[in-house]
């Protein structure tokens, strides 16, 4: 046992014994909480930091150029009769719920026909996740050409086929621009939801197929009973994520549309942007981004459930 | 201190100077040509430029080639007659703003800016005040155009240094027009109503941005807005867009529409040129950049396009008078510059007719300048399609006419609140008199006392 002498003074002995000297090294705690410190730094700095200060940018008055003064809930009460800004949380739930049901819808397709024994398999693999590797602005803009009111590439070939008469007009009718930019957006993030599923799907046992098989399930017996559930945990966190980037996507909608035709594409996100930098009013901007942590919070309360539903994986039951 | 010096005495001998200039812009634009007249007895400006001065400067990508490299061969020029190393990073037009509210709330980056419309003007403490040299420059160059002084200009104090506009004029297919028995575009807006309607008959549609197309969506509405008498505000800053001018306006535009190539409601900035160059659309409201770009090209097809383009200026609505927006650019020196006066000494100098007028030359006229006696120069007259587009800045307004520029009028424009108006009532989705309502409803947001 080690033991520390270099102090003792023997001509001035004590009365009672010194309480135990607090040693860093010894606690347990205290060790835990340093050794927390670099990435609770980052958390702060980067996370909550930036966080905190939205949420005050969004009760003060602040423009670019002018430090803001408090002034309570007055952007909010300002976008509650925003016409504009309920138009824009209209859009964001529309491409937030129609885009991530069909990336789930095809994703899971794709992954299901990627695990199956395909020649040249990897291959196929690596080209499924050219869309997801691509710089999010450059697919913008490949798509901003196909949709072009008058060079697009979709509706010359109708043309050119005898089925439509006029060009589409993509990007100009609110309809259709609501539509297109959500099948750029489905298109861009299949392969995120297929190549993670498939890694799911490579986590189930066969020997589960085995045994339905010999129990004489049909192939949608075995996807339903056997697939399905193994998958459920991935599906979760898959689709959280997949949520929260369509719910907060911006390069998209900025380059196809910047929010036209007639606010018909203006997601909060580029509402956000579009009143706090061109337009100057970094207050009402921060406000509106801040009327988005609810939902996306309840994305994650969603995700974090549904991981807690690990029995499902073992075939048990809630 | 060399440069709290040189700024006491510049000040001292720029009193007077400033003074003048007062007089000038009380008398209003259309006399400004006049101050010129009395320039020849003004003393040469004198900065003195900071010992070891380097400059940053922001500047806005090129929009045609030989403005870069006009606006880089002037810059050398500079760096070898100063000694001042000048550093220029080139951004999109439209990521400047963004960078210079950056600029302007950390307080640190570039020595200069070229921002755009009202940049100046919502962050005016943050800018050192410019008064001498714009004094200097307008005495010397027959005055300042009004827009220009009210874009450079706040409670008497010049913030920005106003250095041009990428003028707009109506750019169109002779052939075309005269096809639909036109012999030259008429100048008032029934007679293009007329002109747009027979060449659309014809086949030749014509294309105006309505999409949220910061500059050229802007521009071309607000030029509409203004020629029927609307405007977004009075002098006092009360909203007045929701006005039987503005109705008229946009009954106007609701016309014009049905001449419009399908699609306009999505046209961002570039769809307009590219579908005048590829001939789906006749007539269309740009800068001079389509006809460049036709011009300088190695394609034969182009170059006999570019012989078969006309520019005209916009056309003059009830209100009689020439009525429009362009883009507008202006210097801005920071006051977090450790170099102001190297700062001004660089303005100065590009402003000088021996930069600004071979600059203006190499561009073929984009930008057009805001100091009158820059109207000789001979690139105006060079070709007669430059032409017009000498006139942009004499005959434009400012954004959030009437009214002063600041805060309310960028987050106005930056919302395209006057695009989404013009838009709606185009297409059909709200009637002109609820356009109108409702644009009235969105700036009255911005405007709120």
């Amino acid at each position: 046992m080690f033991v520390d002498t270099k102090h003792h003074r023997p001509a001035k002995p004590r009365a009672a014994p010194a309480p135990p000297r607090f040693r860093l090294g010894e606690s347990r705690a205290a060790m835990g909480l340093l050794f927390m410190l670099p990435a609770a730094s980052i958390l702060l700095l980067f996370l909550a930091y930036p966080l905190g200060l939205g949420v005050w940018l969004g009760m003060t008055d602040t423009r670019v150029g002018r430090i803001g003064h408090y002034i309570g809930i007055e952007n909010y009460e300002m976008l509650w009769m925003d016409s504009v800004f309920w138009t824009s949380v209209f859009n964001t739930f529309l491409y937030t719920v129609v885009a991530s049901i069909a990336k789930f819808a095809l994703g899971l397709y794709l992954a299901l026909l990627l695990n199956r024994h395909l020649p040249f398999k990897a291959f196929l693999r690596a080209i499924v996740l050219l869309p997801w590797i691509v710089p999010t602005a450059l697919s913008a803009i490949a798509f901003w050409w196909i949709y072009d009111s008058q060079f697009s590439i979709v509706s010359w070939s109708l043309q050119r086929l005898g089925l439509i008469d006029n060009y589409i007009n993509f990007l100009g009718d609110p309809a259709w621009a609501r539509a297109s930019v959500i099948i750029a957006n489905v298109w861009r993030g299949i392969p995120f939801v297929a190549i993670t599923l498939l890694a799911g799907l490579q986590t189930i046992p066969p020997s589960l197929y085995e045994a339905a098989t010999i129990d004489g399930a049909t192939p949608w017996q075995r996807f339903r009973y056997v697939t399905f559930p193994m998958l459920t945990p991935i599906i979760a966190v898959v689709m959280t994520f997949s949520v929260l980037f369509t719910f907060t996507d911006f390069q998209l909608i900025y380059v196809l549309t910047r929010g036209g035709p007639l606010n018909a594409t203006h997601l909060m996100a580029t509402l956000s942007f579009q009143r706090a930098i061109p337009g100057g009013n970094l207050g009402e901007g921060a406000a509106i981004a801040v009327t988005m942590i609810p939902f996306l919070l309840s994305a994650i309360l969603f995700s974090y459930f549904g991981l807690q539903r690990r029995r499902w994986q073992h075939g048990g039951t809630d | 201190m060399v440069s709290k010096f040189g700024e006491f005495t510049r000040r001292d001998v720029l009193k007077a100077t400033a003074a003048v200039a007062a007089l000038g812009a009380g008398l209003g634009g259309a006399g400004l040509g006049n101050v010129g007249i009395a320039a020849a007895q003004q003393p040469e400006l004198k900065i003195e430029p900071e010992k070891g001065a380097e400059l940053r400067i922001l500047r806005w990508k090129k929009f045609v080639q030989g403005d870069e490299d006009g606006w880089n061969a002037n810059t050398q020029k500079f760096t070898e007659k100063t000694g001042i190393k000048v550093r220029i990073d080139s951004e999109s037009w439209e990521d400047i703003r963004p960078k210079a509210a950056v600029a302007a709330n950390v307080g640190s980056g570039p020595d200069i800016i070229f921002g755009w419309f009202d940049d100046p003007h919502q962050y005016p403490d943050k800018l050192v005040d410019l008064t001498d040299l714009a004094t200097y420059l307008g005495n010397k160059y027959g005055g300042w155009y009004e827009a220009a002084q009210r874009y450079g200009m706040r409670d008497g104090r010049w913030i920005g240094l106003p250095v041009g506009a990428a003028g707009a004029c109506i750019v169109y297919r002779k052939s075309w027009l005269n096809e639909a028995g036109f012999e030259t575009m008429p100048r008032d807006t029934d007679g293009f109503l007329k002109a747009c309607q027979a060449m659309a008959k014809k086949g030749h549609p014509s294309g105006f941005a309505l999409g949220n197309a910061v500059g050229d969506g802007n521009t071309w509405t607000h030029s509409m807005l203004w020629a029927f008498g609307g405007r977004m505000v009075d002098e006092q800053g009360n909203v007045t867009i929701n006005s039987p001018e503005t109705v008229r306006a946009l009954e106007y535009v609701a016309e014009l529409y049905k001449t419009f190539a399908p699609g306009t409601l999505s046209w961002l900035d570039p769809n307009n040129n590219k579908a005048f160059l590829a001939g789906e659309i006749g007539v269309t409201a740009n800068g001079i950049s389509v006809y460049y770009s036709a011009k300088t090209s190695q394609d034969p097809a182009m170059q006999a396009l570019a012989k078969d383009i006309e520019h005209v200026n916009f056309p003059i609505g009830p209100v009689g008078k020439p009525s429009e927006l362009h883009l507008f650019t202006q210097g801005m020196v920071f006051k977090h510059s450790k170099y102001p006066n190297a700062a001004k000494e660089y303005l100065r100098f590009m402003m000088e007719k021996e930069q600004y007028e071979p600059w203006q030359q190499a561009a073929i006229g984009y930008i057009t300048h805001p100091l009158a006696a820059y109207e000789n120069n001979p690139i105006w007259t060079a070709d007669p399609k430059h032409t017009p587009y000498r006139d942009t800045v004499k005959n434009m307004l400012w954004n959030g006419y009437a009214g002063k520029l600041g805060a309310a009028s960028a987050g106005v424009m930056a919302d395209y609140v006057v695009v989404n108006m013009f838009a709606e009532a185009a297409s059909g989705q709200q009637t002109p008199k609820e356009a109108a309502a409702r644009a009235e409803r969105r700036a009255a947001r911005y405007y709120k006392v």
